[in-house]
Protein backbone atom coordinates (compact mmCIF):
# COMPACT_ATOMS: atom_id res chain seq x y z
CA UNK A 1 0.00 0.00 0.00
CA UNK A 2 1.02 3.58 -0.72
CA UNK A 3 0.18 6.93 0.68
CA UNK A 4 0.14 10.36 -0.68
CA UNK A 5 1.27 12.15 2.69
CA UNK A 6 1.95 15.52 1.09
CA UNK A 7 1.61 17.79 -1.31
CA UNK A 8 3.50 21.32 -2.41
CA UNK A 9 2.56 23.87 -5.27
CA UNK A 10 3.65 26.88 -5.88
CA UNK A 11 1.75 29.16 -8.16
CA UNK A 12 2.46 29.54 -11.65
CA UNK A 13 2.72 32.40 -13.98
CA UNK A 14 6.02 34.65 -13.47
CA UNK A 15 9.05 33.68 -11.01
CA UNK A 16 11.57 36.30 -12.08
CA UNK A 17 15.16 35.58 -10.87
CA UNK A 18 14.08 31.68 -9.55
CA UNK A 19 16.11 28.54 -11.22
CA UNK A 20 14.16 24.92 -11.61
CA UNK A 21 16.11 23.57 -8.45
CA UNK A 22 15.00 26.58 -6.78
CA UNK A 23 11.20 25.99 -8.34
CA UNK A 24 11.46 22.80 -7.51
CA UNK A 25 13.48 23.09 -3.65
CA UNK A 26 9.82 25.79 -2.75
CA UNK A 27 7.55 22.80 -3.91
CA UNK A 28 9.45 20.23 -1.94
CA UNK A 29 9.72 21.94 0.99
CA UNK A 30 6.02 22.22 1.11
CA UNK A 31 4.95 19.00 0.35
CA UNK A 32 7.92 17.76 2.91
CA UNK A 33 5.98 20.31 5.45
CA UNK A 34 2.23 19.09 4.53
CA UNK A 35 3.37 15.37 5.20
CA UNK A 36 4.44 16.31 8.20
CA UNK A 37 7.99 15.21 7.85
CA UNK A 38 11.51 16.45 8.05
CA UNK A 39 13.96 16.67 5.16
CA UNK A 40 15.89 13.97 6.84
CA UNK A 41 12.93 11.30 6.54
CA UNK A 42 13.10 11.09 2.75
CA UNK A 43 15.09 8.47 1.21
CA UNK A 44 13.89 8.40 -2.54
CA UNK A 45 13.58 11.42 -4.79
CA UNK A 46 12.28 10.94 -8.15
CA UNK A 47 12.24 14.14 -10.34
CA UNK A 48 11.47 15.00 -14.11
CA UNK A 49 13.43 17.18 -16.47
CA UNK A 50 14.34 21.09 -17.03
CA UNK A 51 13.94 21.99 -20.62
CA UNK A 52 15.90 25.54 -19.65
CA UNK A 53 18.18 23.01 -17.62
CA UNK A 54 19.00 20.09 -19.16
CA UNK A 55 21.16 17.41 -16.98
CA UNK A 56 22.02 14.08 -17.33
CA UNK A 57 21.81 13.45 -13.32
CA UNK A 58 18.96 16.01 -12.50
CA UNK A 59 17.45 14.39 -9.66
CA UNK A 60 21.16 14.17 -7.84
CA UNK A 61 21.23 17.86 -9.11
CA UNK A 62 18.50 18.44 -6.95
CA UNK A 63 18.99 16.58 -4.02
CA UNK A 64 22.54 18.69 -3.69
CA UNK A 65 20.81 22.01 -4.29
CA UNK A 66 18.14 20.42 -1.41
CA UNK A 67 20.78 19.17 0.71
CA UNK A 68 18.99 15.55 1.13
CA UNK A 69 21.05 12.46 0.95
CA UNK A 70 18.70 9.93 -0.30
CA UNK A 71 19.04 6.00 -1.05
CA UNK A 72 17.57 5.93 -4.10
CA UNK A 73 17.24 8.82 -6.90
CA UNK A 74 16.94 9.53 -10.75
CA UNK A 75 14.97 11.11 -13.05
CA UNK A 76 12.19 10.29 -15.30
CA UNK A 77 11.06 11.33 -18.58
CA UNK A 78 7.93 10.44 -19.95
CA UNK A 79 7.06 14.27 -21.08
CA UNK A 80 3.48 15.01 -19.97
CA UNK A 81 2.91 11.67 -18.43
CA UNK A 82 6.21 11.97 -16.31
CA UNK A 83 4.58 13.32 -13.03
CA UNK A 84 2.29 10.44 -12.90
CA UNK A 85 4.55 7.85 -13.94
CA UNK A 86 6.92 9.06 -11.12
CA UNK A 87 3.88 8.39 -8.97
CA UNK A 88 3.36 4.86 -9.58
CA UNK A 89 6.82 4.25 -9.37
CA UNK A 90 7.10 5.62 -6.48
CA UNK A 91 3.88 3.60 -5.12
CA UNK A 92 5.67 0.29 -6.33
CA UNK A 93 9.17 1.41 -4.68
CA UNK A 94 7.81 2.22 -1.50
CA UNK A 95 5.20 -1.67 -1.51
CA UNK A 96 8.62 -2.88 -2.42
CA UNK A 97 9.95 -2.12 0.80
CA UNK A 98 13.02 -0.58 -1.47
CA UNK A 99 12.03 2.97 0.71
CA UNK A 100 9.80 4.51 2.98
CA UNK A 101 9.13 8.41 1.59
CA UNK A 102 9.53 9.19 -1.87
CA UNK A 103 9.69 13.08 -2.67
CA UNK A 104 8.40 13.41 -6.52
CA UNK A 105 8.85 16.92 -7.47
CA UNK A 106 9.01 18.60 -10.78
CA UNK A 107 9.96 22.72 -11.77
CA UNK A 108 10.95 24.64 -13.91
CA UNK A 109 11.43 28.53 -14.83
CA UNK A 110 10.20 27.99 -18.22
CA UNK A 111 8.60 31.38 -18.79
CA UNK A 112 11.41 33.54 -17.70
CA UNK A 113 14.20 31.22 -18.64
CA UNK A 114 13.78 30.98 -21.52
CA UNK A 115 12.31 32.82 -24.58
CA UNK A 116 8.87 31.34 -25.73
CA UNK A 117 9.86 30.43 -29.68
CA UNK A 118 12.93 28.20 -27.78
CA UNK A 119 10.14 26.63 -25.40
CA UNK A 120 8.12 25.89 -28.55
CA UNK A 121 10.79 24.98 -30.12
CA UNK A 122 12.30 22.42 -27.57
CA UNK A 123 8.88 20.88 -27.29
CA UNK A 124 8.61 20.28 -31.15
CA UNK A 125 11.63 17.69 -31.01
CA UNK A 126 9.27 15.16 -29.89
CA UNK A 127 8.61 14.62 -33.69
CA UNK A 128 10.74 12.60 -35.67
CA UNK A 129 14.08 14.29 -36.46
CA UNK A 130 14.35 13.13 -39.92
CA UNK A 131 10.84 12.78 -40.94
CA UNK A 132 8.89 15.18 -39.35
CA UNK A 133 10.85 18.36 -37.71
CA UNK A 134 12.06 19.69 -41.56
CA UNK A 135 8.58 19.98 -42.05
CA UNK A 136 8.15 22.84 -39.80
CA UNK A 137 5.94 21.28 -37.15
CA UNK A 138 5.09 22.91 -33.67
CA UNK A 139 3.06 20.87 -30.70
CA UNK A 140 0.33 22.75 -31.34
CA UNK A 141 0.80 21.44 -35.16
CA UNK A 142 0.88 18.06 -33.61
CA UNK A 143 -2.35 18.41 -31.65
CA UNK A 144 -3.67 20.58 -34.65
CA UNK A 145 -3.81 17.44 -37.06
CA UNK A 146 -4.99 15.40 -34.33
CA UNK A 147 -7.90 17.87 -33.49
CA UNK A 148 -8.86 17.75 -37.29
CA UNK A 149 -9.38 14.39 -37.42
CA UNK A 150 -11.26 14.01 -34.19
CA UNK A 151 -13.63 17.02 -35.36
CA UNK A 152 -13.74 14.62 -38.87
CA UNK A 153 -14.62 11.59 -37.24
CA UNK A 154 -16.86 12.12 -34.74
CA UNK A 155 -18.83 16.33 -36.07
CA UNK A 156 -16.90 18.14 -32.91
CA UNK A 157 -16.61 21.65 -33.28
CA UNK A 158 -14.31 24.59 -32.72
CA UNK A 159 -16.96 25.67 -30.33
CA UNK A 160 -17.10 22.46 -28.54
CA UNK A 161 -13.39 22.62 -28.11
CA UNK A 162 -13.51 26.43 -26.76
CA UNK A 163 -16.10 25.02 -23.85
CA UNK A 164 -13.10 23.11 -22.28
CA UNK A 165 -11.08 26.79 -22.43
CA UNK A 166 -13.58 28.84 -20.94
CA UNK A 167 -14.71 25.86 -18.15
CA UNK A 168 -10.74 25.67 -17.14
CA UNK A 169 -10.64 29.50 -16.57
CA UNK A 170 -13.48 29.86 -14.73
CA UNK A 171 -11.82 27.53 -12.45
CA UNK A 172 -8.57 29.41 -12.26
CA UNK A 173 -10.42 31.96 -11.05
CA UNK A 174 -11.07 30.70 -7.81
CA UNK A 175 -7.43 29.96 -7.22
CA UNK A 176 -5.41 32.76 -6.16
CA UNK A 177 -2.10 30.81 -7.39
CA UNK A 178 -3.41 30.45 -11.14
CA UNK A 179 -1.72 32.14 -14.25
CA UNK A 180 -4.80 33.74 -15.47
CA UNK A 181 -7.38 35.56 -14.03
CA UNK A 182 -9.77 37.06 -16.15
CA UNK A 183 -12.99 35.21 -17.53
CA UNK A 184 -13.33 34.29 -20.77
CA UNK A 185 -15.89 33.56 -23.18
CA UNK A 186 -16.69 31.12 -26.11
CA UNK A 187 -16.32 33.98 -28.69
CA UNK A 188 -13.22 35.15 -27.26
CA UNK A 189 -11.57 31.76 -27.69
CA UNK A 190 -13.36 31.56 -31.52
CA UNK A 191 -11.68 35.29 -31.82
CA UNK A 192 -8.35 34.55 -30.25
CA UNK A 193 -5.23 34.42 -32.78
CA UNK A 194 -4.38 31.39 -34.86
CA UNK A 195 -1.76 29.20 -33.77
CA UNK A 196 -2.24 25.59 -35.66
CA UNK A 197 -5.66 26.01 -36.98
CA UNK A 198 -7.99 24.31 -35.86
CA UNK A 199 -5.88 25.04 -32.58
CA UNK A 200 -6.29 29.21 -31.48
CA UNK A 201 -4.07 31.17 -29.08
CA UNK A 202 -6.83 30.51 -26.02
CA UNK A 203 -7.00 26.22 -26.59
CA UNK A 204 -3.09 26.74 -26.33
CA UNK A 205 -1.86 25.75 -22.17
CA UNK A 206 0.53 29.03 -21.74
CA UNK A 207 4.03 28.02 -20.82
CA UNK A 208 4.54 28.88 -17.02
CA UNK A 209 7.59 28.71 -14.19
CA UNK A 210 6.26 27.10 -11.29
CA UNK A 211 6.82 24.04 -9.20
CA UNK A 212 4.98 21.40 -8.06
CA UNK A 213 5.56 18.01 -5.25
CA UNK A 214 4.56 15.47 -3.59
CA UNK A 215 5.57 12.60 -0.81
CA UNK A 216 4.77 9.01 -1.39
CA UNK A 217 4.77 6.78 1.98
CA UNK A 218 4.36 3.48 2.74
CA UNK A 219 2.02 4.44 6.08
CA UNK A 220 0.09 7.40 6.45
CA UNK A 221 2.14 10.18 8.40
CA UNK A 222 -1.39 12.17 9.62
CA UNK A 223 -5.32 12.18 9.27
CA UNK A 224 -5.00 13.13 5.57
CA UNK A 225 -4.96 9.45 4.36
CA UNK A 226 -4.93 9.25 0.62
CA UNK A 227 -3.75 6.06 -0.72
CA UNK A 228 -2.71 5.07 -4.45
CA UNK A 229 -5.94 2.36 -5.13
CA UNK A 230 -4.09 1.99 -8.56
CA UNK A 231 -2.57 2.56 -11.80
CA UNK A 232 -1.22 1.83 -14.99
CA UNK A 233 0.42 2.79 -18.01
CA UNK A 234 -0.01 2.37 -21.99
CA UNK A 235 2.47 3.40 -24.51
CA UNK A 236 1.40 3.25 -28.79
CA UNK A 237 3.91 5.09 -30.45
CA UNK A 238 5.32 8.08 -30.26
CA UNK A 239 5.21 10.33 -33.51
CA UNK A 240 1.97 11.51 -34.35
CA UNK A 241 2.54 9.97 -37.87
CA UNK A 242 3.08 6.86 -36.23
CA UNK A 243 -0.18 6.86 -34.38
CA UNK A 244 -3.00 4.07 -34.22
CA UNK A 245 -6.69 4.92 -35.19
CA UNK A 246 -8.53 7.09 -32.92
CA UNK A 247 -10.52 4.13 -31.54
CA UNK A 248 -6.80 2.69 -30.71
CA UNK A 249 -5.18 5.31 -28.55
CA UNK A 250 -3.25 4.74 -25.45
CA UNK A 251 -5.64 6.54 -22.75
CA UNK A 252 -8.44 3.81 -23.14
CA UNK A 253 -5.91 0.87 -23.00
CA UNK A 254 -4.38 2.68 -19.86
CA UNK A 255 -7.38 3.21 -18.22
CA UNK A 256 -8.96 -0.40 -18.60
CA UNK A 257 -5.38 -1.88 -17.30
CA UNK A 258 -6.01 1.00 -14.49
CA UNK A 259 -9.61 -0.46 -13.51
CA UNK A 260 -8.36 -3.91 -13.56
CA UNK A 261 -5.29 -3.36 -11.03
CA UNK A 262 -7.62 -0.98 -8.83
CA UNK A 263 -11.05 -2.68 -8.99
CA UNK A 264 -12.25 0.34 -9.14
CA UNK A 265 -15.31 1.40 -11.87
CA UNK A 266 -16.18 4.23 -13.33
CA UNK A 267 -19.50 4.42 -11.19
CA UNK A 268 -17.26 5.10 -7.90
CA UNK A 269 -15.43 7.60 -9.50
CA UNK A 270 -16.27 11.32 -7.39
CA UNK A 271 -12.95 13.86 -9.11
CA UNK A 272 -11.21 13.79 -12.20
CA UNK A 273 -7.86 15.25 -12.90
CA UNK A 274 -7.62 14.95 -16.46
CA UNK A 275 -4.29 16.31 -18.71
CA UNK A 276 -4.98 19.00 -20.92
CA UNK A 277 -2.44 20.55 -22.67
CA UNK A 278 -4.60 21.38 -25.77
CA UNK A 279 -8.54 21.70 -25.34
CA UNK A 280 -8.61 18.96 -27.54
CA UNK A 281 -5.90 16.74 -25.52
CA UNK A 282 -9.13 17.34 -23.17
CA UNK A 283 -11.86 16.55 -24.74
CA UNK A 284 -10.21 13.20 -26.14
CA UNK A 285 -8.70 12.06 -23.10
CA UNK A 286 -12.32 12.54 -21.14
CA UNK A 287 -14.08 10.56 -24.20
CA UNK A 288 -11.51 8.00 -24.20
CA UNK A 289 -11.27 7.31 -21.06
CA UNK A 290 -14.95 7.06 -20.60
CA UNK A 291 -15.93 10.35 -18.61
CA UNK A 292 -18.24 11.29 -21.71
CA UNK A 293 -19.28 9.52 -24.86
CA UNK A 294 -17.65 10.33 -28.42
CA UNK A 295 -18.26 13.50 -29.05
CA UNK A 296 -20.77 14.28 -26.27
CA UNK A 297 -17.59 15.65 -23.71
CA UNK A 298 -18.44 18.98 -24.72
CA UNK A 299 -22.21 18.57 -24.24
CA UNK A 300 -21.22 17.81 -20.86
CA UNK A 301 -19.39 20.86 -20.26
CA UNK A 302 -22.30 23.20 -21.08
CA UNK A 303 -24.87 21.02 -18.72
CA UNK A 304 -22.29 22.07 -16.03
CA UNK A 305 -21.55 18.18 -15.21
CA UNK A 306 -17.57 18.95 -15.40
CA UNK A 307 -18.12 22.36 -12.80
CA UNK A 308 -17.24 22.12 -9.14
CA UNK A 309 -20.90 21.69 -8.38
CA UNK A 310 -21.71 19.18 -11.14
CA UNK A 311 -21.15 15.68 -10.96
CA UNK A 312 -17.85 14.58 -12.21
CA UNK A 313 -15.82 18.38 -10.66
CA UNK A 314 -12.79 17.88 -13.72
CA UNK A 315 -10.03 20.10 -12.72
CA UNK A 316 -11.19 22.99 -10.47
CA UNK A 317 -7.63 24.57 -10.30
CA UNK A 318 -7.73 25.41 -13.82
CA UNK A 319 -5.77 22.95 -15.33
CA UNK A 320 -3.02 23.80 -17.59
CA UNK A 321 -4.84 25.39 -19.58
CA UNK A 322 -5.26 28.03 -17.52
CA UNK A 323 -3.29 27.19 -13.32
CA UNK A 324 -0.60 26.85 -16.17
CA UNK A 325 2.33 24.55 -17.39
CA UNK A 326 5.56 24.15 -16.04
CA UNK A 327 6.84 21.46 -17.95
CA UNK A 328 6.67 18.36 -15.32
CA UNK A 329 5.47 20.22 -12.94
CA UNK A 330 1.90 21.21 -14.76
CA UNK A 331 0.19 18.21 -14.63
CA UNK A 332 1.22 18.00 -11.17
CA UNK A 333 -0.27 20.35 -10.06
CA UNK A 334 -3.53 18.18 -10.76
CA UNK A 335 -2.45 15.60 -8.08
CA UNK A 336 -2.26 18.58 -5.58
CA UNK A 337 -5.19 19.63 -6.52
CA UNK A 338 -7.04 16.32 -6.18
CA UNK A 339 -5.50 16.00 -2.76
CA UNK A 340 -6.70 19.27 -1.49
CA UNK A 341 -9.88 18.14 -2.50
CA UNK A 342 -9.82 14.69 -0.99
CA UNK A 343 -8.77 15.65 1.83
CA UNK A 344 -11.01 18.78 2.67
CA UNK A 345 -8.63 21.68 2.37
CA UNK A 346 -10.23 23.15 -1.31
CA UNK A 347 -11.21 25.79 0.74
CA UNK A 348 -13.78 27.80 -1.74
CA UNK A 349 -12.74 25.63 -4.61
CA UNK A 350 -14.12 22.24 -1.97
CA UNK A 351 -16.22 20.21 -4.18
CA UNK A 352 -18.68 17.75 -2.04
CA UNK A 353 -17.46 14.43 -2.67
CA UNK A 354 -13.87 13.83 -4.21
CA UNK A 355 -13.56 10.42 -2.08
CA UNK A 356 -12.17 8.36 -4.90
CA UNK A 357 -10.67 10.56 -7.73
CA UNK A 358 -9.59 9.10 -11.22
CA UNK A 359 -6.26 11.23 -12.63
CA UNK A 360 -4.78 11.15 -16.13
CA UNK A 361 -1.68 12.29 -18.13
CA UNK A 362 -0.61 12.06 -21.42
CA UNK A 363 3.10 12.29 -23.07
CA UNK A 364 4.00 12.95 -26.89
CA UNK A 365 1.27 13.56 -29.01
CA UNK A 366 -1.30 11.40 -27.00
CA UNK A 367 1.90 8.63 -27.06
CA UNK A 368 2.53 7.69 -23.19
CA UNK A 369 -0.51 7.65 -20.85
CA UNK A 370 -0.97 6.73 -16.86
CA UNK A 371 -4.47 6.47 -15.54
CA UNK A 372 -4.25 6.32 -11.84
CA UNK A 373 -6.66 5.82 -9.03
CA UNK A 374 -6.74 7.57 -5.69
CA UNK A 375 -8.89 7.05 -2.90
CA UNK A 376 -9.41 8.70 1.02
CA UNK A 377 -9.28 6.09 3.26
CA UNK A 378 -10.94 6.71 7.31
CA UNK B 1 20.22 4.57 -38.04
CA UNK B 2 20.12 3.87 -41.96
CA UNK B 3 19.89 0.24 -43.50
CA UNK B 4 17.92 -1.74 -45.89
CA UNK B 5 19.56 -3.01 -49.38
CA UNK B 6 19.54 -0.02 -51.19
CA UNK B 7 19.11 3.18 -49.29
CA UNK B 8 17.35 5.01 -52.40
CA UNK B 9 17.39 8.60 -52.00
CA UNK B 10 14.52 10.68 -51.05
CA UNK B 11 13.08 14.22 -49.82
CA UNK B 12 15.04 13.54 -46.73
CA UNK B 13 18.23 13.65 -48.38
CA UNK B 14 17.24 16.57 -50.89
CA UNK B 15 15.76 14.20 -53.65
CA UNK B 16 12.62 14.75 -55.02
CA UNK B 17 11.27 11.25 -54.42
CA UNK B 18 9.21 9.79 -51.57
CA UNK B 19 10.57 6.61 -50.33
CA UNK B 20 9.01 3.62 -48.00
CA UNK B 21 10.58 0.01 -46.96
CA UNK B 22 8.49 -3.35 -47.78
CA UNK B 23 9.49 -6.07 -45.89
CA UNK B 24 10.49 -9.38 -47.98
CA UNK B 25 9.08 -11.84 -45.28
CA UNK B 26 6.04 -10.50 -44.64
CA UNK B 27 4.77 -7.87 -46.52
CA UNK B 28 4.51 -5.12 -44.23
CA UNK B 29 5.06 -1.57 -44.94
CA UNK B 30 7.27 1.10 -43.25
CA UNK B 31 7.74 4.59 -43.88
CA UNK B 32 10.27 5.58 -41.03
CA UNK B 33 13.94 3.91 -42.39
CA UNK B 34 14.96 0.68 -40.23
CA UNK B 35 17.39 -1.80 -41.37
CA UNK B 36 14.91 -4.44 -40.12
CA UNK B 37 10.83 -5.12 -40.36
CA UNK B 38 9.28 -3.02 -37.61
CA UNK B 39 6.76 -6.67 -37.65
CA UNK B 40 8.66 -9.63 -38.13
CA UNK B 41 11.86 -8.17 -37.73
CA UNK B 42 13.62 -9.30 -40.51
CA UNK B 43 16.64 -7.40 -41.79
CA UNK B 44 16.64 -5.36 -44.77
CA UNK B 45 13.59 -4.62 -45.99
CA UNK B 46 13.55 -3.35 -49.44
CA UNK B 47 13.21 0.29 -50.47
CA UNK B 48 10.83 1.38 -52.89
CA UNK B 49 9.84 4.76 -54.47
CA UNK B 50 6.31 5.69 -53.55
CA UNK B 51 3.90 7.04 -55.84
CA UNK B 52 3.22 10.34 -54.38
CA UNK B 53 -0.38 9.94 -54.93
CA UNK B 54 -2.70 9.45 -51.56
CA UNK B 55 -5.70 11.19 -49.44
CA UNK B 56 -5.29 13.33 -46.69
CA UNK B 57 -5.76 12.06 -43.26
CA UNK B 58 -5.40 15.12 -41.44
CA UNK B 59 -4.10 19.24 -41.34
CA UNK B 60 -2.76 21.90 -39.26
CA UNK B 61 -2.67 25.43 -40.56
CA UNK B 62 0.32 26.68 -38.62
CA UNK B 63 -0.15 30.64 -37.88
CA UNK B 64 2.63 30.80 -35.59
CA UNK B 65 6.10 29.37 -36.47
CA UNK B 66 9.42 29.07 -33.50
CA UNK B 67 12.18 30.08 -36.21
CA UNK B 68 13.13 32.83 -38.73
CA UNK B 69 13.58 30.60 -41.14
CA UNK B 70 10.20 28.66 -40.80
CA UNK B 71 8.09 31.76 -39.35
CA UNK B 72 8.88 33.40 -43.44
CA UNK B 73 6.57 31.13 -45.00
CA UNK B 74 3.81 30.73 -42.35
CA UNK B 75 0.94 30.48 -42.81
CA UNK B 76 1.72 26.80 -43.85
CA UNK B 77 -0.43 23.57 -44.07
CA UNK B 78 0.91 20.59 -42.46
CA UNK B 79 -0.46 17.43 -43.12
CA UNK B 80 -0.61 13.50 -43.06
CA UNK B 81 -1.18 11.96 -46.01
CA UNK B 82 -2.05 8.31 -46.22
CA UNK B 83 -0.18 7.46 -49.56
CA UNK B 84 -2.02 5.19 -52.01
CA UNK B 85 0.80 2.54 -51.47
CA UNK B 86 -0.30 1.88 -47.52
CA UNK B 87 1.73 4.03 -45.50
CA UNK B 88 1.27 7.33 -43.99
CA UNK B 89 3.53 10.13 -43.80
CA UNK B 90 3.40 13.85 -42.79
CA UNK B 91 4.35 16.70 -45.46
CA UNK B 92 3.32 20.11 -46.48
CA UNK B 93 -0.27 20.73 -48.60
CA UNK B 94 -1.79 23.57 -50.30
CA UNK B 95 -3.86 25.54 -47.32
CA UNK B 96 -7.11 24.72 -49.14
CA UNK B 97 -7.30 20.19 -48.49
CA UNK B 98 -9.58 18.99 -46.40
CA UNK B 99 -9.54 15.06 -45.00
CA UNK B 100 -10.54 13.23 -47.71
CA UNK B 101 -9.07 14.49 -50.39
CA UNK B 102 -7.63 12.78 -53.21
CA UNK B 103 -3.36 14.28 -53.28
CA UNK B 104 -0.65 14.49 -55.35
CA UNK B 105 2.83 15.38 -54.36
CA UNK B 106 5.08 17.66 -55.50
CA UNK B 107 8.59 18.91 -54.06
CA UNK B 108 9.18 22.72 -53.26
CA UNK B 109 11.73 24.58 -51.20
CA UNK B 110 11.23 25.21 -47.31
CA UNK B 111 13.29 26.60 -44.59
CA UNK B 112 16.22 25.86 -46.68
CA UNK B 113 15.00 22.38 -47.80
CA UNK B 114 13.19 20.19 -50.17
CA UNK B 115 9.72 18.93 -48.73
CA UNK B 116 7.04 17.08 -49.85
CA UNK B 117 3.68 19.56 -51.41
CA UNK B 118 0.61 18.09 -51.25
CA UNK B 119 -1.69 19.16 -54.07
CA UNK B 120 -5.20 18.82 -55.07
CA UNK B 121 -5.52 15.72 -57.79
CA UNK B 122 -6.11 16.25 -61.42
CA UNK B 123 -9.29 13.83 -61.86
Amino acid sequence: MSFITGVGLTSYGRHEGSSSPDLMSKAAALAIADAGLKRADIDGILCGYSTVSPHIMLATVFAEHFSIRPAYAHAVQVGGATGLAMTMLAHHLVEANVVRHVLVVGGENRLTGQSRDASILALAQVGHVKYEVPLGPTIPAYYGLVASRYMHEYGVTQEDLAEFAVLMRAHALTHPGAQFHEPITVADVMASKPVALPLKLLDCCPVSDGGAAFVVSREATGEARVRVRGCAQAHTHQHVTAMPALSELGAEIAMARAKQASGVAMSDVRYAAVYDSFTITLAMLLEDLGLAGRGEAASRVRSGHFSRDGAMPLNTHGGLLSYGHCGVGGAMAHLVETHLQMTGRAGNRQVRDASIALLHGDGGVLSSHVSMFLERVR
Amino acid sequence: MSGGKQDLADWTTGAEAIVYQCCAACGALQYFRRSFCCVCGVPDPEEKRASGEGTVYATSLVCRAATPETRAHVPYNIVLVDASEGFRMMAHGDNDLSIGDKVTARYQQFAGRLVPFFEKAKS
